[in-house]
C-alpha cells in the first residue's frame, strides 16, 4: 500500500496497526482489552441482497397492505411463552459492563416497541426489572447474583453457554468498574479484576444440561420459555445438542457480537461469522424438524432493518442486538467527541467499554458519568431505533410479497460474493450456483 | 401433619408444585418422599419452613436453591446437590457427586459422607461441612463462605479461590493456583467449632488447617505475569 508519500510503502503484513499493537505490547506487558466487536471484514449480511418481487412473484403495497411482525417464542415446552410484537430482541449485557440507567434505559425502549430485553452477568437490577415488561434472566457460568427469586420473577431464563466475541472464554470486568454496588451483587471485594467462569459449575456436556434444564423447569413450574446461547463455532452440532438438551429456544451469537470486555485476540480470531453459522444452525433445526419449533434468535452485527429481514430470510425467527442499542442509547456519540479524544479515542470508533470512563455514561460505574444517561430520554431513542429498522423489515418484506416478516425465506436472496454464497447457502447473483451444494 | 410422597407412583412435578404452592410465610410443614431412586431435582426451588425427609438416593440437583426448608436425604446424592442454596439446611446421610453445594448463597449444607470433584465450586456464601473426603477441585473459585472437609481433599483444592475460607482436617493432594495456607486465629477456630456443634460433627476444630486466597490474582500486574500464564 503506497501513502499520500509516493515511495513510502506501508507493509500490507505489518501495517500501522500491527506495529502499533506490537509497541503497545512491549510497553504495556499485556494483552490487549477492549470493548465492541470484531472490527475486521468479515462475510456479512452486506454480501447478500434480496430478488425483491417482479413478473414471478407480486409485491405487497408498501404503505397500505399488513405486513405482521409479531413473533412467539418458547413454546416448545413453556406454558407462558413470550409474545413479541417486532422479531427484535436485546441481547443480555450486564449491570457492570453497563451502568443501572443505561440498563434501565434498555428496558424502556424494548417495552416502548413491544420486545423484550435481557439480563447478563450481574444479575438482575430492580431498576431493569420494573422498567422491562419483558425480562430474560441469564443463567450464566459464574452464577453472579443468581437466586430463586429473580428467576421465578423472569419472563424467560437464558442458559447462556457462549458469547460470539468469545466462544470458550469467560467474562472480565476490571477492577475500575467493580464499584461497591456491582460487587455486592457478585459477592466479590471491590476493585478487583473479576474473571468469571467459562464452565458452568454443576454440569458438564448436553447430557447434564438436558437435566440441568428441567431442574430450572421444575423451579419455574414448567412456566417460562428456557433458551439456550451458544457463542458461533460448532454451530451445527451445538444446535442440534440444545434441541436435545430440551431449549425452547436456541440464541446463536456470531463473531462480530459485542462484547463488554475481551482480550482482543479472542475478539478478532475465535470463533464464526454469523452468516455461515445462521446456515449451519438452520440447517440443523430443518433436519430434526425442529425449526420453527424451536425459535431461533440470531445475533452478531445486526445493524438495520436489511440485516433483521436477511437474517429472518435465511430462517432466523428473531434476532437480537447489543452493539447497536448502545449506539442508539447514545454510545459514540459525535456529542462527546472532544471527551473521547481525550481518552485517545474518537466519536465513531470509541471500544474501551472496559475502561469504566465511557463519556456516554453508558460503559460505566462512575456516578457522574452515569448520570449523563438519562433512561427516559435514552429508552425513547432505543424504541425509535427499534421502530425504525422494523419498518426497514417490513418494506423488504412487501417487496418480497410476504404479509408476515417471516415469511421471508432463501429463495428472496442471493450473494455478492462466492464466499457469502457458500456460507449463506444462497446462490451467487445471476447464477444458481450454491458453492459447495450445486454444482453450476 | 406429615405428607407422604410415594414418588413411585406420584410424578415429581406434583411434589414440586406441591412445595411450591407453599408459601414462604406459611407455618411448618413435614414432609416424606419415599422411593426416589434417583430422581433428578426433588425438592427443588422450596421457599418455606418444612422439614423434609427422603428415603433413598436421589439424582442431580435434589434441594437445588432451597430457601429456608430442612433437607434430609437417607442416601446418596447425584451432581449439584444444593446448587445455588439460599438458606435453610440440607444434610445427606451418605455420599454426594460432583459440584455439590454449587454457587451456593447462603445456609448450611451436611455430607457425612464423601463428595466427588468441585464441592463448593463458586460458592457465595453457603457453609458446607463435609464428614469424608472431597475430590479434586473443590472450592474452585469459591468467593465467599465455608469449606469444612473432615478428610482429604484431592488436587487443585481452592484454585483461583476469592474470600471464601476452607478447612481441612486430612491432607490435600495439591493446593490449587493462589490457594494458600493461613493463620487460624481464635476467632477462626470459635467460628469452626461452632459450626462443627451446628453440623453435629464432633471433630476437634484444632485439628483443621485454613486455606484461603493469596490474592495475587486479584489485578493484573506486570511483573506477576507468570502467575497468569
Ligand atoms: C457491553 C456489552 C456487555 C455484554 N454482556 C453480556 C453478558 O453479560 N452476557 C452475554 O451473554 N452476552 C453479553 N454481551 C453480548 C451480547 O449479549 C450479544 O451477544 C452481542 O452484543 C450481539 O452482537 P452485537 O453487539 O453485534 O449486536 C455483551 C455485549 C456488550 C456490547
Amino acid at each position: 500500500m503506497t501513502t499520500e508519500n509516493p515511495g513510502l510503502v506501508e507493509s500490507n503484513l505489518f501495517n500501522r496497526d500491527v506495529i502499533h499493537e506490537i509497541q503497545r505490547a512491549a510497553r504495556e506487558g499485556i494483552y490487549g482489552i477492549r470493548g465492541w466487536g470484531s472490527k475486521r471484514y468479515l462475510p456479512h449480511f452486506d454480501d447478500l441482497v434480496f430478488l425483491g418481487a417482479s413478473m414471478s412473484r407480486y409485491p405487497l403495497e408498501g404503505y397500505r397492505e399488513r405486513c405482521d411482525t409479531d413473533v412467539v417464542i418458547g413454546d416448545r415446552y413453556a406454558t407462558k411463552p413470550l409474545h413479541l410484537k417486532i422479531p427484535i430482541t436485546i441481547a443480555g449485557m450486564s449491570f457492570g459492563a453497563l451502568s443501572a440507567q443505561a440498563k434501565e434505559a434498555l428496558g424502556r425502549g424494548a417495552t416502548a416497541a413491544g420486545t423484550s430485553t435481557t439480563t447478563g452477568d450481574g444479575g438482575m437490577t430492580p431498576e431493569e426489572r420494573e422498567s422491562s415488561t419483558l425480562l430474560v434472566y441469564q443463567v450464566l457460568p459464574s452464577r453472579y447474583g443468581m437466586n430463586p427469586d429473580d428467576l421465578r420473577k423472569a419472563d424467560a431464563i437464558e442458559v447462556v453457554l457462549g458469547q460470539g466475541a468469545k466462544p470458550g472464554g469467560g467474562g472480565l470486568l476490571l477492577g475500575m468498574k467493580m464499584n461497591e454496588r456491582v460487587a455486592d451483587m457478585r459477592d466479590l471485594p471491590a476493585a478487583i479484576d473479576q474473571r468469571s467462569a467459562c464452565r458452568h459449575p454443576d454440569w458438564t456436556g448436553p447430557d447434564d444440561l438436558e437435566i440441568k434444564i428441567r431442574e430450572l423447569r421444575e423451579l419455574t413450574d414448567w412456566e417460562k420459555p428456557v433458551y439456550i446461547k451458544i457463542g458461533a463455532s460448532r454451530t451445527y452440532y451445538d444446535t442440534a445438542l440444545a434441541v436435545k438438551a430440551g431449549a425452547d429456544v436456541i440464541v446463536l451469537d456470531g463473531m462480530q457480537g459485542g462484547t463488554g470486555a475481551t482480550q482482543t485476540v479472542f475478539i478478532e480470531h475465535v470463533g464464526i461469522p454469523t452468516l455461515p453459522a445462521l446456515r449451519q444452525a438452520v440447517e440443523a433445526l430443518t433436519e430434526l424438524d425442529m425449526h420453527r419449533k424451536v425459535q431461533l434468535i440470531v445475533s452478531g452485527g445486526i445493524r438495520s432493518g436489511a440485516d433483521v429481514a436477511k437474517a429472518l430470510a435465511m430462517g432466523a425467527d428473531a434476532v437480537s442486538i447489543g452493539t447497536a442499542a448502545l449506539i442508539a442509547l447514545g454510545d459514540n456519540s459525535p456529542e462527546f467527541d472532544e471527551e473521547y479524544r481525550k481518552l485517545g479515542s474518537r466519536a465513531g470508533y470509541y471500544d474501551d467499554y472496559q475502561a469504566g470512563s465511557d463519556p456516554a455514561g453508558i460503559s460505566t460505574q462512575d456516578a457522574v458519568l452515569a448520570s449523563r444517561l438519562d433512561p427516559v430520554v435514552g429508552g425513547r431513542r432505543l424504541a425509535n431505533y427499534l421502530r425504525t429498522i422494523t419498518m426497514e423489515t417490513q418494506i423488504i418484506a412487501r417487496a418480497c410479497g410476504k404479509s408476515h416478516v417471516l415469511n421471508l425465506e432463501p429463495e428472496d436472496l442471493c450473494a455478492l460474493s462466492v464466499e457469502a454464497a457458500a456460507m449463506a447457502g444462497v446462490p451467487l447473483a445471476g447464477t444458481s450456483w450454491i458453492p459447495g451444494k450445486s454444482e453450476s | 401433619m406429615e405428607q407422604v410422597f410415594d414418588l413411585a407412583t406420584i410424578p415429581l412435578r406434583e411434589l414440586n408444585q406441591a412445595l411450591h404452592d407453599c408459601l414462604p410465610d406459611a407455618s411448618k410443614s413435614v414432609w416424606r418422599i419415599i422411593n426416589p431412586k434417583g430422581e433428578h431435582a426433588v425438592a427443588c426451588g422450596v421457599d418455606t419452613p418444612a422439614d423434609i425427609e427422603i428415603r433413598g438416593h436421589v439424582g442431580y440437583y435434589c434441594a437445588g436453591m432451597n430457601k429456608q426448608a430442612h433437607v434430609i436425604i437417607h442416601g446418596n446424592a447425584g451432581t449439584g446437590v444444593a446448587e445455588n442454596m439460599m438458606s435453610g439446611t440440607v444434610r445427606v446421610k451418605g455420599n454426594a457427586s460432583q459440584s455439590a453445594g454449587a454457587t451456593g448463597h447462603g445456609g448450611l449444607l451436611v455430607i457425612e459422607g464423601n463428595v466427588a470433584a468441585r464441592c463448593g465450586i463458586s460458592l457465595k456464601g453457603l457453609n458446607i461441612v463435609v464428614c469424608g473426603s472431597v475430590g479434586h477441585m473443590s472450592g474452585f473459585m469459591a468467593q465467599k463462605g465455608t469449606l469444612i472437609v473432615c478428610g482429604d481433599a484431592g488436587y487443585a483444592l481452592g484454585d483461583s479461590i476469592y474470600e471464601a475460607d476452607i478447612f481441612l482436617k486430612g491432607k490435600v493432594d495439591e493446593l490449587g493456583a493462589d490457594c494458600m495456607e493461613k493463620n487460624m486465629t481464635e476467632e477462626h477456630l470459635t467460628f469452626l467449632a461452632t459450626l462443627l456443634e451446628t453440623a453435629e460433627v464432633t471433630d476437634d476444630p484444632a485439628s483443621f488447617r485454613r486455606y484461603g486466597s493469596a490474592r495475587s490474582l486479584y489485578n493484573f500486574e506486570i511483573d506477576d505475569a507468570d502467575a497468569h500464564t
